[in-house]
């Protein structure tokens, strides 16, 4: 037997098709369809087809988070829409307005299981990866494919990994490694490639860390991304109620082929910048330090999970939100956010003066926290494209939570580092 | 007469890394309809792009154009437009699906791209797996089986329902 990727294994399940090399197309079956905001165009699409059984609608997982909630009574009346269809369809994971950001959600609802294939009306898709699933991101014509016909054509990927050994330096994050990455390799370094996460730094992160890496590998084009499944894992699912018998876990083999291995020295590496508009233009925090913001927000699937709001905390612990300067913070669940409320999170994050919002996408997709024409913002979010958040003219920097908290107590970019010393920093 | 699976006509040009973000903004995603979406299609670049955009036909891009988001919306607004076909030095995977979804012929022809001229002509046939531009023909790898299918059905859905009503499900 020739020794094969995780992708390669991935989709030969989901297909049934056996011994899958890189660029053949196969019919996969994916395990579960993921629609957002982009639901009622699906409900739709299958009206207009006529069509009105589903191929499997627990296989259906449908989350309100784009658009939550409804800002006017079109968006009002998409979502309710969305309610009456999971209803009489059957639809038993249909989260509503009040959940989150749907990866997060359906991490935390026990959804996303190793060896899962998944897709999404979301890009981002690829952060399904964290728990050792297949994820990437379809346009909302294929779901409501996959609801009627449980399929979608699929090219294998070419496979990449990308090493991390190390532990990286205090006020460094994941984000920074990720950064780097992107800003090394480009925003099309990864296109329609799978990318496998290994090395010593990875072994030791956290679930919501590998979140944050596998989230941001479709920033280089990554089809999909992979960390292996270990303790950690298994300890999250647990959390999240599956039980461990249930578990078909899959990892690539010794010896499987890869285009190529990209080597990353953690303990080298200094808090990273996406400059705009595009999310590969990174530079070392130090050549941006300065900068003027008139916002900062902790938000997205990328970087508001809980270890991320308590990492902001604990550099503003102490501190004041810069005069003039407007810092929000949206936790990127329900669960995140009860949880950072017991546990005084979101009060020291008030008491700093940030304005907490309810969870799910918020202002990363441009809902709420709206930028006039010449304003800046730092964000924790993916993307920094123009017009993004409000004015097509102004400018939005990427950055981890530590980065923007510190950067939210000068007004101005800031190095974490100099805040770490009068700062406990997880 | 050209074939059927011949498009093209008058070319505007873009660079590299175009965004979905840029292609269509996320708050005209609460449209469904072509000709709404086309309004604000590339709206970032400004009202004289926007101008020439739809009295073009075909978009041609430097490397990973549509990148970021999986909006299908990205393809929508250009059919929209009026643009038949999408010739790049390289695509997003998730925008080359939705072209192909949409029934937007979406060719990868770094060679193309490189000798198109903004405002000039450029057709397409992607069945011959050729496009011509500035006196020139270049060729392409033609579509893999499953994708022709769906681009001569005019789309997925188009294509499902003509396979329903082929009794195929």
């Amino acid at each position: 037997m020739t020794a094969k990727t995780f992708a390669q294994k991935a989709i030969e399940r989901a297909s049934g098709v056996a011994d899958l090399v890189p660029g053949r197309i196969v019919d996969a079956f994916p395990d579960l369809y993921m629609s957002h905001t982009a639901s009622w165009r699906c409900i739709r699409t299958l009206e207009k087809m006529g069509v009105e059984r589903l191929y499997d609608v627990d296989r259906v997982a449908m989350v309100m988070d784009h658009l939550s909630p409804a800002m006017n009574a079109k968006t009002a009346a998409d979502h309710a829409l969305c309610r009456e269809f999971a209803k009489k369809m059957g639809v038993r994971n249909f989260f509503d307005v009040n959940s989150g950001i749907a990866h997060i959600v359906l991490m935390e609802h026990g959804l996303v299981r190793p060896g899962r294939f998944i897709i999404g009306t979301d890009s981002h898709s690829t952060i399904y990866g964290a728990l050792g699933a297949f994820g990437t991101g379809v346009g909302f014509s294929e779901i409501t494919a996959a609801w009627v016909t449980g399929k979608l054509w699929v090219k294998v990927p070419e496979s990449v990994r990308i090493v991390v050994d190390g532990d990286l330096a205090p006020g460094v994050y994941a984000k920074d490694v990720m950064l780097k990455l992107i800003g090394d390799l480009g925003a099309d370094g990864l296109t329609y490639e799978s990318a496998e996460f290994s090395g010593s730094y990875v072994e030791g992160m956290s679930v919501s860390e590998r979140m944050t890496f596998c989230n941001l590998a479709m920033e280089m084009g990554a089809k999909n991304a992979f960390v292996a499944p270990d303790d950690t894992t298994l300890a999250y699912l647990g959390e999240a109620g599956v039980p461990r018998d249930e578990l078909d876990i899959l990892l690539p083999d010794e010896g499987a082929a890869y285009r190529a291995t990209v080597r990353l020295d953690g303990p080298a590496l200094a808090p990273q910048i996406a400059v705009p508009h595009t999310v590969d233009n990174v530079v070392g925090v130090g050549e941006v330090a300065g900068t003027k913001l008139d916002q900062v927000f902790i938000g997205s699937c990328a970087n508001a999970k809980y270890d991320d709001l308590v990492i902001a905390a604990d550099v503003l612990a102490g501190h004041r939100v810069a005069p003039g300067l407007r810092l929000i913070v949206t936790p990127a669940s329900a669960k995140i956010m009860a949880q950072a409320s017991d546990s005084g999170v979101l009060t020291k994050l008030i008491q700093a003066g940030a304005m907490i919002t309810n969870p799910g996408c918020g202002a990363c997709a441009g809902n709420g926290g709206a930028m006039a024409d010449g304003e800046v913002t730092l964000s924790t979010a993916n993307r920094n494209f123009q017009g993004r958040m409000g004015s097509y003219d102004s400018k939005i920097f990427l950055s981890s939570p530590a980065t923007a908290a510190a950067s939210a107590i000068r007004g101005v970019i800031t190095d974490p580092r100099e805040i770490v010393s009068t700062a406990v920093v997880a | 007469m050209g074939s059927a699976h011949r498009v093209g006509g008058k070319v505007i040009t873009f660079g590299e890394n175009v965004n979905t973000d840029v292609i269509i903004p996320g708050r005209y995603l609460v449209s469904i309809d072509p000709a709404e979406l086309a309004e604000h299609a590339f709206e970032p670049l400004g009202a004289e792009t926007q101008a020439r955009l739809r009295a073009s036909d075909v978009v041609v891009a430097g490397r990973n154009f549509g990148c970021g988001s999986a909006r299908e919306q990205a393809a929508t607004c250009l059919l929209g437009a009026g643009i038949k076909a999408v010739v790049a030095a390289s695509f997003s995977r998730v925008f080359f699906r939705n072209a192909i979804n949409t029934g937007l012929v979406a060719v990868e022809s770094p060679a193309a791209a490189e000798a198109a001229a903004d405002g000039g002509e450029m057709w397409v046939d992607y069945d011959a797996g050729t496009v011509e531009t500035s006196g020139q023909t270049f060729p392409f790898s033609p579509y893999p089986q499953v994708l022709r299918e769906i681009m001569a059905d005019g789309g997925l859905i188009p294509h499902l329902m003509a396979s329903f009503a082929g009794g195929n499900q």
